[in-house]
């Protein structure tokens, strides 16, 4: 019995979101009262993986370059076995979800997604778990001989052990379904998956060319830039931005949404997210109801003057 | 080329969501049951193939009757058959378990289905299928050519975009951007006289078993009133998101 926890890279670098997952992985383990494995692949800084209290830290090495979930769903299922795995902990990153359905499938595992917090019970395994894009929870009971947990974003604190886990190197030769031609990354640009800041803009913006105003408060704050449906539909903002309930949840540490009603679809979609600051001519916007701050303003009045002010703190 | 396009049906995006018998099950009172917002997306696409290059395409959905009326809908905007197999649907696994039979009996070219719906929001399903039937799998798909037996496929990533080819047979995890919110159709009424001349079948499940059961059912605890500052007082604003909430 041990946990297996997969913490993802991106270019042989750990994803940001690791430090928040292991840290469960961690506190999961203390909870059961078994030991926890970590498995990465193809990671070139394994050392910040040596701090969070793993009985073992495995490296592999496999033989794809990107992020083939058939290929890394069979190595972490062969790893499973090998380690007598009877959970397994993955994040909900698009790359996870990627591989979880597959992963399960492999172990014919119990699997939920989207959990955020330890488990409630041990005997039977029982989760609670976002539902109804976060209009709800669910508890669920994991019946299965292997179960899945996909731990939602920004639910855990990250803490770290004083002990220290030695890495093992291990190849391991996979097979693939999907050849990749190509790639293209944002570099060095946070994303709406794991900023910590999200500033996002709707109709209020009254069109592409003022996305300016957005830009430069994102850049102030280190911030990702989203947008609403509206936008994305009417073509101001590509796709990827459309944040709520059809498009990516958010589930940041701050949010502030410029010119954004707040339809129930958005609210949904960006309800995880811990402060919530609106900016709204309308003082009857929906979206201060589910606030944390509100200003009743004119974007193009205000947001300048927040940019500015925010950059001469730094 | 053979299509199956896998359809979930879920509460519209404006329901409010509420739970009764203790919190036990969701309240379906008042509410509307629609196709899954991502699989619609999928189902758009498919239709797409169907005029302009050639295919036929089936929908297929596990779970009970209440369902008809939306299999309907997809039979009006242009579908060729659709498949209920019929069981209270218990949990991801299962349905997947049912999907893949069901392929594996009947091949498929594509098959197609949300990248996760909208009301459990598991996102396992198509990993699932693509695992149990040996398929090709592309998640989180914006973008689908197909050229004979080959597929380039795009996926949404996290920050960024990869394309993929593949060979078929594929499964896709599809959503919007695949086809954009403009392209998705409502049934006419030729397409309405015309599905009920179409296919309909109703099969029996088969023996599955469930890997993960819902015990209960919880609200978010409702938030503080918000905190109104006044327009010309970004200095407050700024004050509060570092000194109490402690996000700055």
């Amino acid at each position: 019995m041990s946990i297996l926890l997969f913490a993802e890279t991106q270019q042989g670098k750990l994803k940001k979101g690791s430090a928040e997952l292991c840290s469960y992985g961690f506190a999961l383990a203390q909870q059961q009262n078994i030991s926890l494995t970590i498995v990465t692949i193809n990671c070139e800084n394994t050392d910040q993986l040596s701090q969070y209290g793993a009985s073992k830290l495995i490296n592999l090495n496999v033989n794809v370059d990107y992020f083939e979930a058939y290929a890394y769903a069979s190595a972490l299922a062969e790893i499973a076995m090998a380690e007598k795995s009877n959970i397994i902990v993955i994040s909900t990153s698009a790359d996870a979800k990627y591989m979880g359905g597959v992963l399960a499938g492999k172990l014919q595992a119990g699997y939920v997604t989207n959990v955020v917090e330890l488990p409630s019970t041990s005997e039977p395994l029982t989760v609670k778990h976002a539902v109804f894009s976060n209009k709800a929870f669910a508890n669920t009971v994991l019946e299965g001989k292997v179960n899945i947990i996909g731990l939602a974003n920004n639910v855990h604190e990250e803490t770290i052990q004083n002990s220290s886990t030695d890495v093992k190197q291990q190849d391991l030769h996979a097979n693939i379904k999907c050849t990749q031609s190509s790639i293209e990354q944002s570099q060095g640009k946070a994303t709406i998956a794991d900023a910590d800041v999200v500033v996002s803009g709707g109709r209020g913006l009254k069109g592409p060319e003022n996305w300016g105003l957005i830009e430069e408060l994102a850049n102030v704050l280190g911030a990702a830039t989203a947008c609403s449906k509206p936008v994305s539909d009417m073509g101001w903002r590509p796709h990827s931005e459309h944040v709520g309930q059809t498009g990516k949840p958010v589930a940041t540490n701050l949010y502030i949404a410029v010119g954004i009603s707040g339809a129930i679809q958005h609210l949904a979609g960006v309800s995880a997210s811990k402060v919530k600051v609106v900016i709204n001519t309308d003082p009857e916007a929906p979206f201060f109801k589910s606030a944390d701050y509100g200003i009743v303003g004119d974007a193009f009045e205000v947001l300048p003057k927040l940019t500015e002010k925010l950059k001469a703190r730094t | 080329m053979k299509i199956l396009v896998c359809i979930s049906c879920v509460p519209d995006t404006t329901s409010k969501i509420n739970f009764k018998n203790n919190n036990t099950i969701f309240d379906d009172q008042g509410v509307q049951f629609v196709i899954n917002p991502n699989d619609e997306f999928g189902l758009t696409r498919a239709i797409w193939f169907k005029e302009k290059v050639g295919a036929t395409v089936d929908v297929l959905h596990v779970g009970e009757s209440s369902a008809d009326p939306n299999l309907r809908k997809a039979l009006a905007i242009g579908a060729d058959k659709a498949i209920r197999i019929d069981m209270s649907d218990t949990d991801a696994f299962v349905v997947a378990d049912q999907i893949s039979n069901y392929i594996q009996a009947n091949p498929y070219d594509l098959i197609i289905a949300g990248r996760e719906s909208i009301d459990y929001n598991g996102s396992m399903v198509p990993g699932m299928i693509a695992e149990k039937c040996d398929l090709a799998f592309v998640n989180n798909c914006v973008k689908l050519e197909i050229d004979g037996s080959t597929a380039s496929a795009t996926r949404e990533m996290d920050g960024g975009m990869e394309v993929l080819r593949v060979e078929l047979p594929l499964i896709i995890g599809s959503q919007k951007g695949l086809v954009e919110e403009t392209d998705l159709r409502i049934p006419n009424m030729r397409g309405i006289m015309q599905a009920r001349q179409k296919p309909f079948s109703v099969l029996p499940a088969e023996e599955s078993s469930s890997k993960t059961s819902i015990s209960s059912f919880e609200k978010p605890t409702p938030k503080a009133a918000v905190k109104l500052i006044p327009a010309d007082d970004i200095d407050q604003l700024i004050n509060l998101l570092k000194n109490e909430a402690k996000v700055l």
